[in-house]
């Protein structure tokens, strides 16, 4: 059952008592085939006027939905069947395209998912950002001057010649500053961020998290935060609220929240948040990593790309001479942001790419400059699974075909055997056998990924490369995830070469741990050592990056068992 | 860019020699005589000549040379815009082509522009049109549009708009009247698979992540579909469009037989039927050389339409 508002509800601290958006007992529903699937159920939310709320759920937990109903942005088939919409104290539950139109950008602005996709590509930045001046009424002849103001306020470096450049040019770090920028050119009183970061690496997600807490507490902008993450929410919001299968669960002040949760829900998703169930500390799964024969090696491996004439660099240094070894049964996680080279030495490793300098030695055997022929075996012993589990899989395969892909390939076994070797491999990553049938669309992208696993296990690889193998997925899928590979290598011994840009994650798999910076591994060791005690600033920075420390280092600061939650953390 | 466009014009040269070629040896491997037809086309017949007499004929079109001989001077002239002398009309080719040609650009320059507003059109009616079985019906319209062969519609248009109307005149090349109903058949295969395409391009885009920024901000409908949607939805649209430009000359051979007009595809027709070697080559040889036009305008239109490509084009 849902909960009404009552008394855990913390009143923010407001001047003004309208709240500018007001939500009451709001329920959704999607049109499928004839039918209401509701996904949103009896929601009572309000943001009041500088509040900073955080709506914390899952994937389907009906946020989203939320969020769009708040700016009449239903997905097709998406319809209001009961409750209110209140937008700055008029109901618009009902309202006609043309009221709610003149609500966006002005009143409510959003920040999008995903800053890769959410830029029109054949526009320059500068006229996107202008059209959304224009809204508040400034004059054409204005808006450039006042684009680029709004995309310096975002905090976009270069401002007038990023004005002039095109989404594909930038970085996605860039892009969601950009997107930022949009969002309040139109002065909005309420900012709704949906999973504004959650594509971007760590360190990035929380410089723009940091600058976008900066920009509402300047202008007094309210701002709801809509975020699988509740490390994220913990750390910027004064109040979460959290979200179960399209109803409230629980709401109030984080370290209500966080230090006293009533649901059982919320406390697995606590549980599940890397750093908050550590007090705010990253700590290592393995104490220790005990000698083990090598299976990969890189011996000082470097790389240069050529660069297109005209630039003053003719080469680009991907990689400088990096040595990594992944010992058998046990796991590496090679760490670093976008562009530090974590690609390139996995497509190196695994033979994609050939070195320009260096050696590549697989269980002893050198595999630099090998043909196919002396690769196509080795291939057999060592296995990929992807970042992303919904592009990775043919939709056109069932389960089963996907995970009897490589034992057809290489000729393993007849029908029935190849059959078996499914359900054995089904039952390994606690899919039910009955999946076997499904296709990818059918599945959720946890289970997605636990398919994209057991196909990599089907042909028992010595070493499974794992390139962010959870990026995309909840922080709680996540979790399942992780101690689903952390189950698979103590029952297999299989060794994993573990990439990824979240240190947290990595925490919670590797026995050793090498850092990454521009080419260079800037840090290595085993992995108590290097989280425990880093000795170089970036292994640091990366550290402090994994959302919900800042939270529970102040919670660790000042709790004393029973002493009264922190108050809400902002000014004002 | 000039790089690349020097690069796309040394390819669109290639391609040309090559189509040249290929027909070359195609047309001399047919086992057809022309001395014989050129004969035949002036009312004799060959058994009527000696043998020395054939023999200096043939020394005279330089039919006795080696192959490799006969297509290095067939290419030599070529290059110089001159394609020889007809077999089956006493009149040299380049004069042929260049009587008939001006006829079919006509009707490709009226038919152009149909193709265009219909298929943006009737794409756009099918994104705007909000009722339901209307629009299943504007989408659905293209694919009937698709299917209905072309001398079927011509003549149907005839019936309608010439016999029973009288609007129109069922044949012949004179005057803007003549042109309407050639134009219209042409066009209208064209702007159906450029409206199916549209369609669901148009559909596709407003699915966009970006369409949602772009209606968070409060733009209308109409501005996101003019600033947003549009060009994006382009892009798959000028591949096709490419592709249709460059079919002109097939187009016109139905086009003109079932209007009687007097054009290329006429003319192409008549010199496939009489198998008039040196003509085929020249329509082929401008066939082939509309196709590559029409590609490199799409491309450089590409790169002018979407920065991705520029980008590409500018650093590759």
């Amino acid at each position: 059952m849902s909960t009404a508002p009552a008394d855990s509800t913390v009143r923010p601290p407001a001047a003004d008592p309208t709240p500018i958006v007001a939500l009451s007992g709001l329920s959704i529903a999607y049109r499928q085939g004839g039918q209401l699937v509701p996904a949103v159920e009896d929601v009572d939310l309000a943001v009041a006027p500088g509040e900073t709320v955080a709506v914390v759920g899952e994937s389907g937990s009906g946020k989203t939905t939320t969020a769009s109903a708040i700016l009449g942005l239903l997905p097709a088939g998406g319809v209001v069947t009961a409750g209110h919409i209140e937008i700055a104290g008029t109901d618009v539950t009902a309202a006609p395209e043309r009221v709610l139109r003149a609500l966006r950008g002005t009143v409510v602005g959003l920040v999008p998912q995903d800053p890769m996709v959410g830029l029109n590509p054949t526009m320059r930045l500068g006229t996107q950002v202008a059209e959304a001046v224009r809204r508040r009424g400034v004059d054409r002849r204005r808006a450039p001057a006042e684009a680029l103001e709004a995309l310096e306020r975002a905090g976009v470096d270069q401002p007038v010649m990023r004005a002039r450049q095109y989404p594909h040019e930038l970085s996605g770090g860039l892009r969601q500053r950009v997107l930022i920028a949009i969002a309040i050119a139109g002065r909005p009183r309420l900012l709704v961020a949906d999973e504004p970061t959650s594509a971007l690496d760590v360190t990035v997600q929380r410089r723009i998290l940091d600058h976008l807490a900066g920009l509402v507490a300047d202008s007094g902008t309210a701002l709801l935060i809509i975020t699988h993450d509740l490390g994220v929410a913990a750390d910027r919001a004064d109040r979460v609220v959290v979200m179960r299968r399209g109803r409230i669960v629980e709401q109030g002040a984080p370290a209500q929240i966080l230090l006293r949760p009533r649901e059982q829900y919320t406390r697995h998703l606590l549980e599940v948040a890397p750093a908050l169930s550590h007090a705010g500390r990253v700590v290592p799964a393995h104490a220790e990593a005990p000698p083990a024969p090598e299976v990969l090696r890189l011996d000082a491996v470097g790389k240069d790309f050529r660069l297109p004439r005209g630039g003053a660099e003719r080469v680009f240094r991907a990689l400088d001479e990096i040595s990594l070894s992944v010992r058998a049964g046990q796991t590496l996680g090679l760490v670093g942001e976008s562009g530090s080279g974590k690609t390139t030495a996995l497509r190196i490793a695994m033979g994609l790419e050939q070195p320009t300098r260096g050696r590549v030695l697989l269980d002893g055997t050198d595999i630099t400059g090998a043909g196919w022929s002396t690769l196509r075996p080795l291939r057999r012993r060592f296995q990929l699974v992807h970042q992303n589990p919904y592009s990775s899989l043919d939709p056109r395969f069932t389960v089963a075909q996907s995970i009897a892909e490589p034992l057809v390939s290489y000729r393993v076994g007849d029908r029935a055997s190849r059959a078996a070797r499914v359900r054995e491999l089904l039952d390994q990553v606690a899919l039910p056998a009955a999946h076997a049938g499904r296709r990818p669309a059918e599945l959720s992208g946890g289970q997605r990924q636990r398919v994209a696993i057991a196909r990599a296990l089907a042909l028992s690889p010595e070493l499974v490369f794992l390139d962010e193998p959870v990026s995309a997925l909840d922080v709680s899928v996540q979790d399942q995830i992780l101690s689903l590979l952390l189950r698979l290598q103590n029952e297999l011994g299989v060794g994993y070469l573990f990439i990824s840009h979240d240190l947290a994650v990595v925490a919670q798999l590797a026995h050793h741990v090498a850092v990454l910076r521009a080419g260079r591994i800037v840090e290595s060791g085993p992995a108590a050592a290097v989280l425990s005690a880093p000795t170089r600033e970036h292994t640091r920075e990366l550290l402090g990056a994994v959302p919900g420390q800042r939270f529970a280092a102040e919670l660790a600061a000042a709790a004393t068992p029973g002493a009264t939650p922190g108050a809400p953390r902002k000014e004002g | 860019m000039a790089r690349y466009l020097a690069g796309r014009f040394a390819q669109a040269l290639l391609v040309l020699w090559a189509a040249y070629t290929v027909v070359f040896v195609i047309l001399h491997v047919l086992p057809s005589d022309p001395i014989t037809l050129q004969l035949s086309a002036g009312g004799a017949d060959i058994s009527q000549l000696t043998p020395a007499a054939l023999h200096d004929l043939k020394a005279r079109y330089g039919l006795n040379d080696p192959v490799g001989v006969q297509y290095v001077h067939a290419l030599w002239h070529a290059l110089h815009g001159d394609f020889g002398m007809s077999l089956t009309q006493n009149v040299s080719v380049g004069s042929l082509i260049a009587d008939k040609l001006p006829s079919t650009l006509e009707l490709t320059a009226v038919s152009l522009p149909l193709m265009l507003v219909g298929g943006f059109g009737l794409a756009h009616l099918a994104v705007f049109v909000r009722w339901r079985p209307a629009r299943t019906l504007l989408a659905r319209l293209p694919a009937v549009g698709v299917s209905l062969p072309q001398f079927f519609v011509g003549l149907l248009l005839i019936q309608l708009f010439s016999f029973s109307l009288s609007w129109f005149p069922a044949t012949g090349s004179s005057g803007w009247r003549s042109l309407v109903l050639p134009a219209v058949t042409m066009s209208l295969i064209g702007a159906s698979m450029l409206a199916q395409l549209l369609t669901r391009s148009f559909d596709d885009t407003w699915r966009e992540a970006y369409i949602v920024t772009a209606q968070a901000k409060g733009l209308s409908r109409g501005t996101v579909q003019r600033r947003h949607v549009l060009r994006n939805a382009c892009l798959p649209a000028l591949t096709l469009l490419g592709i249709l430009l460059g079919y002109t000359v097939t187009n016109s051979v139905v086009v003109e037989a079932v209007f009687s007009r007097n054009g290329i595809g006429q003319l192409t027709q008549q010199a496939v039927l009489g198998q008039d070697v040196p003509v085929v080559q020249a329509i082929v040889l401008i066939a082939a050389a509309g196709f590559v036009l029409a590609n490199l305008l799409v491309d450089l239109l590409y790169s002018l339409l979407d920065p991705r490509v520029a980008h590409a084009a500018g650093t590759g």
